[in-house]
């Protein structure tokens, strides 16, 4: 079983402890309890706009309170989805190259999601 | 990528039906992982009766009597018979136990005995078990101090040695941390549930001066928080302790020392 010469405490320890891990643990939490309240003021506000016509839409979301909550939603469910989808990558993926390259795809397409909805939110709450 | 299925090479095969001893009708049907490292062949399920009127009643009464009356090649760890080594531990019946203290009785139908789960196999029943003795040393499971030692003993609190019951009856049987998926995924990197219980042992130990160095060594996205609440190591647990809330306390003390 011994691959190398190296003594299984050696290896064990590898690298050494990253001193990391808490931030994301304590985020994941903090945003998941965020998510109840957002969540159900997100959908709230999106049911009572539904069949209404654009101009009622663009007045509901000009609205500072309801921008600033969807607002909110996009945040916290965009830092929640980038950790949970990294801890999955580092669960599965194993090879180096595949798993920093998928690790950096992850936090690319948060931030394009998050900045493209939070666009679309500012357009209609501010745009002509 | 994590590994779903066996190499083709590790796949058990259907084995040898071994015969049934005769004159007698209080037979129990075991089917028994079989691997032998000396040949190319891959490993197979061997079936073996019991004779129930002749054996104790635990499942390593029953191999230890296929070992002496049936097929003495049959290979595993025992040794004290009650539950406190640690060396029986093997799959029984789909969950970690150990052998000594799981009775046939409590089984419906054959006994189904495998290793345990995702280790490398050195043979039969025994699994290569160095990495997950190295991982208990690197917690380095020893008191430290630095204040200079006192004349007789460390003193601790009846209330602070309470804090310990649930976590120093571990008998390091690897049960756990074997039944647990980010340990098959990520055994390398992640210490399992029977170390960190371990390292929470001795985090909370009040005699201990290192509390600070120890959660240092542990906090890391794999070492630690590779720990999903999957809670397999407290399903499968033959001492009935809870791993996972040992790791959860863990959890709880590297936040308290941020916030």
């Amino acid at each position: 079983m011994q691959r190398s010469m190296e003594t299984p405490l050696k290896r064990v320890r590898g690298l050494g402890s990253a001193h990391a891990g808490t931030d994301h643990f304590w985020k994941q939490r903090a945003t998941a309890l965020a998510g109840i309240p957002l969540t159900i003021a997100f959908l709230v506000i999106v049911l009572s706009t539904v069949g209404k016509d654009f101009a009622t839409v663009k007045a509901t979301l000009a609205h500072p309170l309801v921008a600033i909550l969807m607002l909110l939603f996009v945040l916290s469910s965009v830092i929640h989805m980038r950790i949970g989808m990294q801890v999955i990558i580092e669960d599965y993926v194993h090879e180096e190259g595949p798993k920093v390259l998928l690790l950096m795809l992850n936090t690319f397409f948060a931030i394009a999601v998050g900045l493209a909805s939070a666009f679309a939110i500012l357009k209609l709450a501010f745009g002509a | 990528m994590a590994e779903f299925s066996l190499p083709k090479n590790s796949r058990p095969v259907d084995g040898k039906v071994w015969p049934k001893p005769q004159g007698s009708n209080n037979l129990k049907e075991f089917r028994i992982y079989r691997y032998d490292p000396d040949g190319e062949s891959n490993p197979r399920i061997d079936t073996y009766w019991v004779d129930r009127d002749d054996c104790g009643p635990m499942v390593l009464d029953a191999i230890i009597w296929i070992k002496s009356k049936i097929d003495p090649t049959l290979t595993f760890r025992r040794s004290c018979r009650e539950g406190i080594c640690g060396s029986c531990a093997m799959n029984i019946d789909g969950t970690n136990t150990l052998a000594c203290t799981k009775g046939m009785e409590d089984i419906a139908g054959a006994v189904r005995i495998y290793p345990l789960p995702h280790m490398p196999v050195i043979k039969d029943l025994v699994p290569d078990l160095t990495r997950f003795y190295a991982q208990h040393a690197s917690i380095e499971p020893w008191l430290h101090t630095d204040s200079p030692a006192p004349e007789n003993e460390w003193r601790q609190s009846r209330e602070d040695r309470e804090k310990l019951d649930g976590l120093y009856e571990c008998i390091l049987c690897a049960c756990c941390s074997t039944s647990c998926p980010s340990y098959w995924w990520n055994g390398d990197r992640y210490l399992g549930p029977a170390a960190l219980l371990q390292a929470y042992r001795w985090l909370i130990d009040s005699r201990d001066e290192a509390t600070g160095e120890r959660l240092d060594n542990l906090e890391d996205p794999f070492r630690l928080y590779r720990c999903h609440t999957i809670m397999n190591c407290a399903n499968t647990c033959p001492k009935g302790l809870n791993p996972a809330k040992a790791i959860a306390e863990i959890k709880k003390m590297m936040v308290a020392r941020q916030v």
